[in-house]
C-alpha cells in the first residue's frame, strides 16, 4: 500500500484481466460469512445419507439376497415370490426421485410427523434407496461362482449358513462397491429433497443460490458436494481393494 | 460302500426331454476306485452328483456305507453328506476365505471348536503336502495347489467315501500326475472308495481297479479294470489301445492281459508256419500290471492251429473279419 505504482497495477488487473479472477477473489473473502450455513448444510446431508444408507442396507440386503434365493436354480427357488418382489423393486426403480419424494409425502407425514426438515427427509431417501441397492446386491451375489455353492451343498451346509458364510463374504468386494453407488445416489437424492425443504446443501443451493440470486453460495455448495461424494468413493474404492482376493 | 440301483433322471430343457440317467446300477466296493468314464452329456455328472442327492433321481436308490440316501432329506440328509467327500473340477474354493479357512469350512458348518479345527486343518494340510500355505488365499495358488486344499477340505470331516468331479481336467499333465497319485496314496493311506468320473483314458489306466463305460446315460460296460481288458470286444480295452483299423480280413488283435515271458511270436511262425506281420501294438501299465494290445496280419495254411494255441494261453484274440 506504501508503494504507489502497485495500486493502479493490481486495479487495472482486476478490471481488463476479466472479471474471473476478481470473482473468485470476491467468492473468496465470501466463504467465511457463508461458512456457518453450509456448515450446518454439510452436516444436515450427511445426516441425511448416513440414516438413508443405514436402512437401505437394512431393507435392501435381505430383499437382494431374496430375490436371488427365490430365483430358478437359487437356494430356495419359488418363482412366484421373486415375481412378486421383482415388481415392487421394479415400481421403486421407475419413479424419478422427485416424483417419488412427493409421492410418499403423506407417509413421510405418517411416520415423522412433518414433511419437512432432514429428518423428514430420510423416508422418501430410504425409500429411494432400497430398491437401488437391493438391485446392486442381487447383481453381485449372481457373480458368486455356483460351484462353491454346490460344494457348499456337498459339504452338508445349512442354507441359511451358505448365505451367511458363503454368498456374503464372497460377494463382498460387489457389495461395498454397490453400497457407495448408494451413497453417491443418496448424495445427490438429498440435495434434490433441498428442493421441498428437506435441508442440507442441496437446500442451500436451492435457496440462497438460486432463489436469492448468490452464485457464491451454488458454487460452494456444488465444491462441497464433490468433495463429499470424494471422500465416499475413495473410501469405498480401498475397501474394496483391501477386501478382493480374487 | 456305494450301491445305486436302477438310477432314472430326466431333465426339461424348453421344449424336448434330455435324458441323463437311463437306469444305471453302479457298485462300488469298499477300498475301490471307480472310474466312470465318458464323453461330455453322456450322464456322468449327473450319475455323481445322484450319490449324494446334490441332483435327486427321478428313480432307483442309493445307498452310501449302509444307509439310505434316497430316503433321507434336511438335517439327516445333510448329516449323510458329511460323510462323502467332493472335489470339483475348478475347485470350488472360498476366495474370500484363507487355505485354512477353506479346508476348516466342513468342519466349522458342522460345529467343531475352533480348537480341534485348527489341529486338523493342520493335519490335513500336512497330509496333502501344503503345510506351509495355510494363511495363502485361493488366488495365490497353482492349479495344483488349489485341487490339493480342494482334496485337503473334502476329507475334513474323515469321510469314507470320495467323490471326484473330473479333479483333473483342469489341470497340466504333471499335474494331473501328482494329483493322481495323491489320490492313490489317499486311498491306501486312509481305506477310502472313490468313485471318479472323467473323459480322459488315462485316469482310468493309472488309478481305477474298476471303471465304466457311459453313453446317453447307460453303462455300455463295467467292471474291473483287468477283466473288462481280457473280454471279447470290450470297448475300454479299444479305447485304451487305439490300434490302426486298417487291416483286412487277416487282420488279428491279440490282447496280453499280462506280461508273459513266452516270445509267442516266433513260437507261432515256426510251430505253425504262419507269416506274423505287426500293424500296430502298445503295452500299458493298467491298474499295476502291464497290459499289451497287439494287431496282426497272420497268413499261412495253419493259422487257426496258431490263433487257438494263443487263446490256450490266456492271450485274447479277436479276429477281424468276425
Amino acid at each position: 500500500m506504501t508503494n504507489p505504482t502497485d495500486a493502479p497495477t493490481l486495479a487495472a488487473s482486476a478490471a481488463d484481466g476479466g472479471s474471473a479472477w476478481g470473482a473468485i477473489v470476491a467468492f473468496v473473502q465470501d466463504w467465511p460469512n457463508m461458512w456457518p450455513s453450509l456448515w450446518l448444510g454439510t452436516q444436515d446431508t450427511v445426516y441425511m445419507v448416513v440414516w438413508a444408507t443405514l436402512i437401505s442396507v437394512l431393507v435392501g440386503l435381505p430383499l437382494g439376497v431374496l430375490l436371488v434365493s427365490t430365483d430358478r436354480g437359487g437356494l430356495t427357488p419359488a418363482p412366484a415370490v421373486r415375481a412378486v418382489l421383482s415388481a415392487v423393486v421394479n415400481i421403486g426403480r421407475s419413479l424419478p426421485f422427485i416424483v417419488l419424494m412427493v409421492a410418499v409425502l403423506s407417509l413421510t407425514r405418517f411416520l415423522v410427523g412433518t414433511t419437512l426438515g432432514p429428518t423428514a427427509a430420510i423416508v422418501p431417501l430410504s425409500i429411494g434407496a432400497i430398491p437401488f441397492f437391493a438391485r446392486l446386491v442381487e447383481t453381485s451375489l449372481r457373480e458368486v461362482d455356483r460351484g462353491v455353492v454346490e460344494a457348499a451343498h456337498a459339504m452338508g451346509t445349512r442354507r441359511f449358513t451358505i448365505v451367511g458364510k458363503v454368498l456374503l463374504p464372497e460377494a463382498l468386494p460387489g457389495l461395498i462397491a454397490g453400497l457407495v453407488m448408494t451413497v453417491v445416489a443418496l448424495i445427490s437424492y438429498s440435495a434434490m429433497a433441498g428442493a421441498i425443504g428437506g435441508g442440507g446443501l442441496g437446500d442451500l443451493a436451492i435457496r440462497e443460490g438460486y432463489q436469492r440470486f448468490n452464485d457464491h453460495y451454488l458454487w460452494a455448495t456444488v465444491i462441497l458436494l464433490i468433495v463429499i461424494v470424494q471422500i465416499a468413493q475413495s473410501i469405498g474404492d480401498l475397501l474394496v481393494r483391501r477386501l478382493s482376493r480374487r | 460302500m456305494i450301491d445305486a440301483v436302477g438310477l432314472h433322471k430326466a431333465y426339461r430343457l424348453k421344449k424336448h426331454q434330455v435324458t441323463a440317467l437311463d437306469g444305471v446300477d453302479l457298485h462300488v466296493e469298499p477300498g475301490e476306485i471307480f472310474g466312470v468314464v465318458g464323453q461330455s452329456g453322456a450322464g456322468k455328472s449327473t450319475l455323481l452328483r445322484s450319490v449324494n442327492l446334490l441332483e435327486r433321481p427321478d428313480a432307483g436308490t442309493v445307498e452310501v456305507a449302509g444307509e439310505e440316501l434316497t430316503s433321507l432329506r434336511g438335517a439327516r440328509l445333510r448329516a449323510a453328506r458329511r460323510n462323502i467327500g467332493m472335489v470339483h473340477q475348478h475347485f470350488a474354493l472360498l476366495s474370500s476365505r484363507t487355505v485354512a479357512g477353506n479346508v476348516g469350512f466342513p468342519l466349522e458348518v458342522s460345529g467343531v471348536d475352533r480348537t480341534r479345527r485348527r489341529a486338523r486343518v493342520g493335519e490335513l494340510l500336512e497330509l496333502v503336502g501344503l503345510g506351509d500355505k495355510a494363511r495363502a488365499y485361493p488366488a495365490q495358488l497353482s492349479g495344483g495347489q488349489k485341487q490339493r486344499v480342494g482334496i485337503a477340505r473334502a476329507l475334513a470331516s474323515a469321510p469314507q467315501v470320495l467323490l471326484s468331479d473330473e479333479a483333473t481336467s483342469a489341470l497340466d499333465p504333471a499335474t494331473t500326475d501328482s494329483i493322481l497319485a495323491l489320490l492313490r496314496r489317499l486311498r491306501d493311506e486312509l481305506g477310502l472308495t472313490i468313485l471318479l468320473i472323467t473323459h480322459e483314458m488315462d485316469v482310468i489306466k493309472r488309478i481305477c481297479d474298476s471303471a465304466a463305460i457311459m453313453e446317453k446315460g447307460v453303462f455300455l460296460e463295467s467292471g474291473r479294470v483287468l477283466d473288462l481288458i481280457g473280454t471279447p470286444g470290450s470297448l475300454l480295452a479299444r479305447s485304451l489301445f487305439p490300434l490302426p483299423a486298417n487291416g483286412g480280413p487277416e487282420t488279428v488283435f491279440i490282447t496280453y492281459p499280462r506280461s508273459f515271458d513266452e516270445p509267442f511270436m516266433s513260437e507261432l511262425t515256426r510251430r505253425f508256419d504262419v507269416d506274423v506281420n505287426i500293424l500296430g501294438g502298445g503295452v500299458e501299465q493298467v491298474a499295476g500290471q502291464s497290459v499289451g494290445r497287439l494287431s496282426v496280419d497272420m497268413r499261412g495254411a495253419r493259422r487257426a492251429e496258431a490263433l487257438a494255441y494263443l487263446s490256450e494261453h490266456g492271450l485274447l484274440v479277436e479276429e477281424a473279419g468276425k
